[in-house]
């Protein structure tokens, strides 16, 4: 039993630290404002998600974990909240999202370039 | 007054399960600051059905498990793409389709949107909302309506809609 809950503790706070890890590389990777934000929401729901659910089983059934879940709560209300404001300021602001047909010009010129 | 009941019961709890105290002096001091801070929602007229949605109740409830796995197959997909070496995304802006007659329904499809990685919603209009997608397949899926019917569901059956009008 003891040794069962260790695993999932760090099954979850392992797996969870590596979708953060994801996030954070999603940032750097992607081209530009908006496809970064679906990198930070890997970090902000599966990340967070999963290092609080590792704490949570941790700890048991205390005071403890009631409060890791307002944690999640408050996260899962505030991290769409402010994901939109962002892409709703640089929309308004008038900068055009990066689409599928600017990423295949902008390979085929690099290409033609170094031919 | 049923949303102020709701209030003042997740005040009580939220006190409750914070403190961890259960001594008489202060639950009477926790329950006397329930009671200021409900009297003042109340003259600030904020206690109304989109703060305490309880009229969603039970189907608000069986919408969470339905999204969160939801959010974790998208999780799955978007992982994958980011740490695929070619970078295979195909970035989409699409409008989509919203059934929802109140904004309180509306505002819940769109934080939906978000909180799914892979899709963010831009901007909410009456009726539609724009939104990013990190690739095709992710927009395809919001077209087809699934969570848009999802979230109109736990509207309930015949709301008023509020959408467009000057808050009360």
């Amino acid at each position: 039993m003891e040794v069962a809950n260790s695993i999932i503790v760090w099954a979850s706070l392992l797996t969870g630290s590596l979708f953060a890890v994801i996030g954070g590389i999603g940032v750097l990777r992607l081209p530009d404002v908006y496809t970064r934000l679906h990198g930070a929401g890997i970090t902000d729901t599966m990340g967070a998600g999963l290092i609080l659910f590792g704490l949570a089983v941790h700890e048991g059934f205390t005071l403890i974990t009631v409060k890791l879940v307002l944690i999640f709560i408050f996260l899962i209300i505030t991290s769409p909240a402010s994901s939109n404001a962002v892409a709703n300021a640089a929309h308004s602001s008038g900068l055009r999202p990066m689409l599928d047909s600017d990423l295949k010009n902008k390979a085929s010129s690099n290409s033609g370039a170094r031919s | 007054m049923i949303h102020a009941a709701s209030l003042a019961l997740a005040l009580a709890a939220v006190w409750l399960l914070l403190s961890g105290h259960t001594d008489f002096l202060l639950l009477g001091l926790g329950a006397a600051s329930v009671f200021g801070v409900v009297l003042i929602a109340l003259r600030m007229d904020v206690v109304d059905h989109e703060g305490q949605p309880v009229h969603m109740g039970l189907r608000l409830i069986a919408y969470y498990p339905w999204l969160g796995w939801e959010i974790i197959k998208a999780n799955w997909d978007v992982a994958r793409q980011i740490i695929d070496p070619k970078l295979p995304i195909s970035p989409t802006l699409t409008s989509i389709k919203s059934t929802q007659r109140t904004e309180l329904g509306q505002v819940m499809f769109a934080n939906s949107i978000t909180l799914t990685p892979g899709t963010v919603s831009v901007r909410v209009l009456p009726g539609e909302i724009l939104v990013h997608a990190l690739s095709k397949n992710g927009a395809d899926d919001l077209v087809t309506g699934r969570m848009d019917r999802r979230v109109s569901a736990i509207e309930g059956p015949e709301p008023d809609s509020d959408i467009g009008k000057e808050p009360g």
